[in-house]
């Protein structure tokens, strides 16, 4: 393998392994108060498109003439608009399962339809039409060596996640703030009797996750492919879901989980472009080209399961969880 | 000291929607006094308590405190007069470390290196031994109540609410409990101690305040008085004491277990080693030992929810190890598991229902694959008449009975079946002494009727009162059998081998058992 290759292989999958990063980290932190939210693709695709859309608007030819400034910035606008549609649908979530207390299951499911929905309805406007994506923010120079690309080539977002994962172990095991979030995850109804607002924790929670995800979204319509297409985040949100289990809800391990799940993403594109003729003996090719594109496709997933049976065999499945994790917060009167 | 108590309550009223919880009760507890609370469940200490400490608030009334009127509005302004309240339930995070949880109930916000030193001084001063850098989860249950106490003594109060404190702990433990409480005591802090266990307060409380039905019925000094003239103040009438027919035979073997080995499952579990023991008709053998040595394991093994090799486990000489619980129940072996809501009974399920889930076979409600209701509802009925189980009726749910009516219940439930072997772990485990005696009668006079009974139990004088025969648990292994009027206390000490076969824990425990007795 020569490398070029190499160094090709770890773009895509640091490229690839992002949006999950972001999305993870967010519900990580939402679990952590104790609730499920399984409405992660949901935000992720309403915050796809808020992103895209935002940005194609702010960077309109007409009105960057008028204001260059936002033409400038529109990338970042579009980011913000990401992170905020992604914690107003999670707002929507909220008042379901933490006001009403609706089953947070049933709600998740509920916000993912919403997502797709709201999402496809706003993108038929935006089929078709592209976005400039950020720019670097490193020079040029450094971002053109082969190596210096491993460090400095990546969408800021890449770095914005690396950055996020550790704040979010930071704030959940260093600051008190963070215990009382935890505390809220545990058992709520001491952390209630203590005198913590448990609605409030998890409200917060859940919009911090859901603009997590949003931002998760707008790297697929913004970095990844700078294009609208209806679904496109493909189910990630489901991997993102699956991380958080897999790293036994510790922000250490997710990075870790999310690379992991991030060469298998990789992988259906390496088949995808032949990739394997290059690297293989014709015989070997031959065994792998047997298999069809859409099992690589479906390996990340089937990861996930994999990963998630052998946790739960293991009897550690549901030892590290929030122990009120998706219970409903009932206080007594 | 001077003359003004520290607490004093004046005609204390509370009502609730159809019950009158305190009617016009009065209180007074001296500076570094530990005044015992003492009722039966439902005689209103918990709501009178809650007062004190401002969860809830009088209808009429006065609290004075150090002699002054002083209204508590909440949990926060109680703290601030120096009250400090160890529930009965823990309100602990499991995941959390001792100091993260101590850190979550402190009003004040002080860094964790300085809490740290804090929480270190007081356990130093108080003789108490606990990690504060350990994971609750791993705690034993006396180790977290212990959190529970440094908590509200870094708070430095002038009273201490214990709310039946000793209700899950060993008796080595008890008796760590009690020195701490004696030392606070000493230091001028008033201790207001909640116990059903008279034998504890005898040894602990300097006076007694005894409430029944909502009302004040006496104060006395415990150490003037027995159990019996205090608990018969907290029923209001005599207390009977088992009776049971002199001179009983024992029949066959008809309970029995053969070397009975079962690797630990889990990081917390316990292996169980050759246990062998063999209980005739009419006996009632008793397991003493301190938790977590294997008691939980062997009522799983004996009930079926665990299966063994078949040949490990006898009833009337058939082997059952391999067995379901549905089958052995079928062939006449019970089980009542110590967790009564979740494990013995569905909370959310009637009466009726809960009645159904092991009676089903033996009494005949299921026909063709269907369940008779009718006959459920009547035998719940039964039930609840047979043992005074106070509940609507068999539409209730178990969800809304208390523990002890619970309790009755599921013991009801399995003695009416008349199975010819029973195993029950804790049968009074936060029962009041009237319920208490009731259900210890009722295995008496089941044994009496030919059963063979055995009973899992970390109280000791329970066992000694209700059983023939006596075995230890210690690390998954069954001691010999004692006949229970031949056994000392001192061996039954040693046996229990304290925490695990420390040599040191042993001596604590037989010095604690020479104590309590």
């Amino acid at each position: 393998m020569s490398l070029t290759l190499v160094i090709a292989a770890f773009l895509t999958i640091v490229n690839l392994s992002t949006p999950i990063l972001l999305a993870a980290t967010g519900e990580l932190v939402v679990e952590k108060s104790g609730v499920l939210n399984l409405g992660v693709e949901g935000m992720m695709l309403s915050g796809a498109i808020a992103g895209f859309a935002v940005t194609f608007l702010c960077a309109d030819p007409e009105l960057a003439d008028k204001l260059p400034w936002l033409a400038a910035a529109a990338p970042w606008l579009g980011v913000i608009a990401a992170a905020a549609a992604g914690a107003l649908s999670s707002l929507l979530f909220g008042f379901m399962v933490l006001t009403l207390g609706a089953n947070q299951v049933a709600s998740g499911l509920a916000l993912v339809i919403f997502g797709t929905g709201i999402s496809s309805l706003i993108g038929t406007a935006f089929v078709g039409v592209a976005i400039t994506p950020f720019d670097s923010v490193f020079p040029e120079s450094l971002a053109a060596h082969p190596i210096g690309r491993l460090a400095f080539g990546y969408s800021p977002l890449v770095y914005f996640a690396f950055l996020m994962v550790a704040a979010a172990g930071w704030f959940l095991n260093r600051t008190r703030a963070g215990l009382v979030l935890r505390a809220v995850g545990e058992n709520d109804l001491s952390a209630h009797s203590i005198g913590y607002s448990v609605i409030g924790v998890r409200y917060l929670s859940v919009m911090f996750g859901g603009a997590m995800a949003g931002i998760a979204g707008a790297y697929f319509s913004m970095v990844i492919t700078p294009l609208w297409a209806e679904r496109m985040t493909a189910g990630r949100g489901w991997i993102a879901l699956a991380l958080v289990v897999f790293s036994g809800w510790r922000a250490g391990r997710l990075l870790g989980g999310a690379y992991f799940f991030g060469v298998f993403m990789w992988l259906e594109l390496f088949a995808k472009a032949n990739g394997f003729a290059t690297i293989l003996p014709p015989e070997l090719v031959k065994i792998f080209s047997f298999l069809p594109s859409q099992f690589w496709a479906s390996m990340p997933y089937l990861m996930a399961v994999i990963v998630l049976a052998v946790m739960s065999a293991r009897g550690r499945g549901g030892a590290e969880a929030p122990a009120c994790l998706g219970k409903p917060f009932i206080p007594d009167a | 000291m001077d003359g003004k108590p520290r607490l004093q309550l004046r005609g204390v009223t509370k009502r609730f929607p159809g019950v009158l919880a305190n009617d016009n009760v009065s209180l007074v507890v001296r500076p570094g006094e530990i005044h015992a609370l003492l009722g039966e469940n439902g005689a209103g200490k918990s709501t009178l308590v809650k007062m004190i400490y401002g969860v809830l608030h009088p209808d009429s009334g006065d609290i004075l405190w150090d002699g002054e009127p002083t209204p508590i509005d909440n949990p926060r302004s109680a703290r601030k007069l120096g009250i400090g309240m160890v529930f009965q339930h823990f309100s602990l995070f499991e995941a959390l470390t001792v100091l993260e949880n101590i850190a979550l109930g402190v009003d004040a916000k002080i860094p964790q290196n300085l809490l740290e030193a804090e929480i270190r001084r007081v356990l130093d001063l108080y003789g108490l031994k606990l990690d504060p850098r350990r994971i609750v989860s791993t705690l034993s249950v006396g180790e977290r109540q212990r959190i529970e106490i440094v908590r509200a003594l870094l708070l430095n109060p002038k009273l201490l609410i214990m709310d039946e404190p000793t209700s899950v702990l060993t008796p080595q433990e008890v008796e760590q409990l009690f020195e701490t409480l004696r030392k606070l005591s000493a230091q001028g802090c008033s201790i207001l101690y909640i116990s059903h266990k008279l034998h504890e307060i005898i040894a602990l409380c300097e006076t007694a305040t005894i409430l029944r039905a909502g009302r004040f019925v006496a104060e006395c000094d415990p150490r003037r008085e027995t159990s019996r003239s205090m608990a018969e103040l907290m029923i209001g009438g005599n207390l009977k004491e088992i009776s049971r027919t002199p001179g009983r035979a024992f029949g066959a073997e008809k309970f029995a277990t053969r070397a009975l080995s079962l690797p630990k499952i889990g990081d917390f579990g316990m292996a169980l080693k050759e246990v062998s023991f063999s209980v005739r008709a009419g006996e009632i053998l008793g397991v003493a030992g301190v938790a977590g040595n294997g008691q939980n394991e062997l009522m799983e093994a004996l009930s079926g929810e665990v299966a063994s090799p078949d040949q490990m486990i006898l009833l009337e000489g058939k082997t059952i190890g391999r067995l379901g619980p549905t089958q052995r129940r079928a062939l006449g072996l019970s089980a009542v598991p110590e967790e009564r809501n979740g494990h013995a009974a569905v909370a959310d399920l009637t009466l009726a229902l809960n009645g159904a889930l092991t009676a089903r076979r033996r009494m005949g409600f299921v026909t063709g694959g269907l369940l008779s209701l009718s006959l459920a509802r009547a035998y719940a009925g039964k039930v609840i008449s047979t043992f005074t189980v106070k509940a609507l009726g068999p539409h209730s749910t178990a969800g809304s009975l208390s523990g002890g009516n619970l309790q009755k219940f599921i013991m009801g439930r399995e003695i009416l079946q008349e199975p010819s072997a029973i195993a029950v772990s804790q049968p009074t485990w936060g029962v009041d002494a009237g319920a208490a005696a009731a259900i210890r009668q009722a295995l008496v006079d089941l044994a009496a009727r030919g059963c063979a009974i055995l009973v899992i139990s970390q109280d000791l004088d329970e066992l000694l009162e209700l059983c023939d025969s006596l075995v230890v648990i210690n690390l998954g292994s069954l001691s010999r059998v004692m006949k229970v009027g031949e056994a000392s206390i001192e061996e039954i000490g040693l046996l229990m081998g304290g925490v695990h076969g420390d040599p040191q824990a042993t001596v604590e425990m037989t010095e604690a058992l020479q104590h309590a007795h």
